[in-house]
């Protein structure tokens, strides 16, 4: 958290580079960084609301409010799993900064995660479009919004720190990472609510931090609620020790990236 | 006051093998000892105890072969890695040429690059505000500045990452090898600029293969050789001694080469070949006052002088010398036989010298060709671009030789003459 403080000026630089750059030469611009999270909606929607459902999804009032309840979890899950992709490489892509420089390396893993949550923090207004035009109603739950950010920012960003410092040393890692990110977002209630889970398999997906971050988002949003406070704490400490090990351990292997990367 | 103290500075690499990697990964995921196997078990000591010392408002000039650890040292003194053992001491703000342009982003502006580059240097908005006419205007990129970097040729990224650096405004600048790639025009630019640091009081380290640059600038020279300091004086001295190592290394190498088996001797021709029944050795250059050296002015008097053997008596042979640049070209050529000496006899050993009053060269590195061969070209001893020399001078003149020359005008035409230039 220091560091985020110490070096923001060079964060903010870099996270606005990176915008630019990326919405350089694309006509549609912010609308591509959207897209993924929009066409996935669309896919679950098509597959379990008419396919497989045939007009509705169990559980939910309409295949409209399953479609929200989608969104409302695909985006945040979007910034977590993109910054963990991106961070696996992010040493490596950004090697000259490293070895010619003398560069806080920190910022890097930290330019990833922030700049992700950009994207997730433009596709908001879009959110609270849809629970407009699908005709469900927001409450004042969604100012417990910012609370989840941290929440997720301190998580993601310790993995982040964790899986950018190993992967210069075990470029395995990135590989594994892709298919470990398929597996989570199924372990995540995403495209099914955390209720319609059996109560044995609910234990399991306690055990993940990312279900009651995405939840406490369907909270905020979808359900309109508290979220579950006891759970969501243990989450919010969970997070904060894996940004603590994983700074500690990014910290520790420093020195090598300029040898290795 | 010191700007630089470096004491007792190791830097081992490690290496680690393929092999040696998979069983880490292994055994990290076994048995949980990631950190102890990340030891790695062979390494490589890129610098071997290097202590030295750098006044504030000082030019050093670090020489040597390449892995000899300078880059090292630099980055090093850079902050960009640390010493295995030793202690690096720095007074004020470093800028590090050691890469230009590194972090630039190619799908973004020169003008946003600046910015973001200026903060990576450790500049804050303001300040870089403040240095950005300068750094266009030096960068000369005025109509380029908007255009993304990835349109720019190598030789504009490479002056907008020297003006970015430059303008840093460090009181330390360290300087590796950059200005090697630089285009012709932009390079006296840029050591204008390094002159105009050294006249502002701040000190500087420069990393070079350019001899002559290097004694051009430098106050104090030190010869890095495997990752220890083998020389450190005054820049002459240095850089004469480094050459001569360099040129009898080459001799050295060319003789066990020449030793071993017919293959290799084969390539050995290429340098060297003839029947030696008269042999050619230690071939030394001298100035005008006897001083044995490799670097000459440009209007200098050069001596050459190399000891010659001859096996039986003989009567046919003719010494000859060649003089080729930097890209081979022949500048100059002549032998005894082209001069009318009818050679009567040689026997056993003697001296062979070559007197040359003004040598009337410009700038630049040169090769010699030494031969002793017979009056129908049949060689006894042939040394092909065995021996180089340096010529470096404030004469800003191009071309092969140096032609003596005076310019004259009619009266209309008026000029005045700054004399050391």
């Amino acid at each position: 958290m220091k560091e985020i403080l110490r070096h923001r000026q060079l964060i903010l630089i870099l996270v606005s580079r990176e915008l630019k750059a990326r919405y350089r030469g694309t006509m549609l611009g912010f609308f591509w960084s959207l897209f993924n999270p929009l066409l996935l909606m669309l896919v679950y929607t098509v597959v379990f609301g008419f396919i497989v459902g045939g007009g509705r999804v169990a559980g939910f009032a309409s295949t409209k409010f399953y479609a929200l309840f989608l969104f409302n979890g695909i985006l945040p899950w979007t910034w977590f799993s993109s910054s963990l992709l991106e961070s696996s490489n992010v040493l490596m892509v950004q090697g000259a900064l490293i070895k010619k420089i003398k560069f806080p390396i920190e910022v890097l893993p930290i330019m990833v995660v922030t700049t992700n949550m950009v994207h997730f923090l433009l596709g908001l207004p879009i959110l609270v479009a849809f629970f407009i035009i699908f005709g469900k109603g927001l409450t004042w739950w969604v100012l417990f919004l910012p609370v989840s950010l941290i929440a997720q920012y301190i998580f993601t960003m310790g993995l982040c720190f964790l899986v950018s410092a190993l992967t210069v040393h075990f470029r395995d890692i990135k590989d594994i990472l892709a298919n470990l990110m398929t597996l989570w977002f199924f372990a995540t209630p995403i495209i099914y609510t955390y209720q319609s889970v059996p109560k044995a398999l609910q234990v399991v997906l306690n055990l993940n931090p990312m279900t009651h971050i995405v939840e406490s988002y369907h909270y905020a949003f979808y359900f309109g609620s508290l979220p579950h406070y006891k759970r969501f704490s243990v989450t919010i400490l969970v997070g904060l020790l894996f940004f603590y090990l994983g700074y500690l351990i990014f910290d520790k292997l420093r020195d090598t990236y300029v040898e290795e990367v | 006051m010191e700007a630089v103290q470096v004491r007792d500075v190791y830097k081992f690499y490690k290496k680690y093998a393929d092999r040696h990697k998979f069983l880490t990964i292994k055994s990290a995921m076994v048995n949980k000892t990631l950190f102890g196997d990340l030891q790695a078990s062979e390494r490589f000591e890129a610098l071997r105890g290097v202590s030295f010392d750098v006044k504030t408002g000082q030019t050093l000039g670090i020489i040597g072969e390449n892995g000899s650890g300078k880059s090292t040292m630099l980055k090093i003194l850079a902050g960009i890695s640390k010493p295995t053992a030793g202690e690096v001491v720095t007074r004020g703000r470093i800028s590090a040429l050691i890469e230009l342009g590194a972090g630039f982003h190619p799908e973004i502006s020169g003008r946003e690059n600046i910015f973001i580059n200026g903060i990576i240097l450790g500049l804050n908005r303001k300040q870089i505000q403040e240095k950005y006419e300068e750094i266009v205007q030096f960068a000369e990129l005025e109509e380029f500045i908007d255009n993304p970097v990835k349109s720019y040729s190598s030789g504009m990224f490479m002056r907008l990452g020297f003006s970015i650096a430059i303008n840093v405004n460090p009181e330390i600048l360290l300087i590796d090898e950059v200005l090697a790639v630089g285009d012709a025009s932009f390079v006296p630019k840029c050591l204008d600029k390094i002159n105009e640091f050294r006249r502002h009081g701040k000190t500087i380290i420069f990393v070079s293969h350019d001899l002559s640059t290097i004694e051009r600038i430098c106050d104090d020279v030190i010869w890095m050789k495997k990752g220890q300091i083998e020389m450190r004086g005054y820049p002459k001295r240095v850089v004469d001694a480094y050459l001569e190592y360099v040129g009898n290394k080459d001799e050295k190498k060319s003789l066990i080469q020449h030793d071993k088996e017919e293959k290799k001797a084969d390539q050995e021709q290429e340098k060297r070949w003839g029947s030696r029944e008269i042999e050619i050795s230690n071939v030394k250059m001298f100035d005008g006052r006897g001083q044995e050296k490799y670097i000459f002015q440009s209007d200098e008097p050069l001596l050459i002088q190399f000891d010659v053997e001859a096996r039986a008596a003989e009567s046919d042979f003719v010494f000859g010398i060649g003089v080729f640049n930097g890209e081979g070209i022949n500048c100059y050529g002549s032998n005894t036989l082209l001069e009318n000496y009818a050679a009567r006899q040689i026997r056993g050993k003697g001296k062979v010298r070559l007197a040359v009053p003004a040598l009337g060269l410009v700038n630049g590195t040169y090769f010699l060709d030494i031969a002793v061969h017979k009056r129908d070209g049949y060689p006894f001893d042939y040394h092909h671009f065995q021996y180089s020399f340096h010529v470096t001078s404030s004469h800003r003149d191009v071309g092969i030789a140096r032609i003596p020359h005076r310019w004259e005008f009619s009266d209309n035409i008026t000029f005045i003459k700054n004399e050391n230039s």
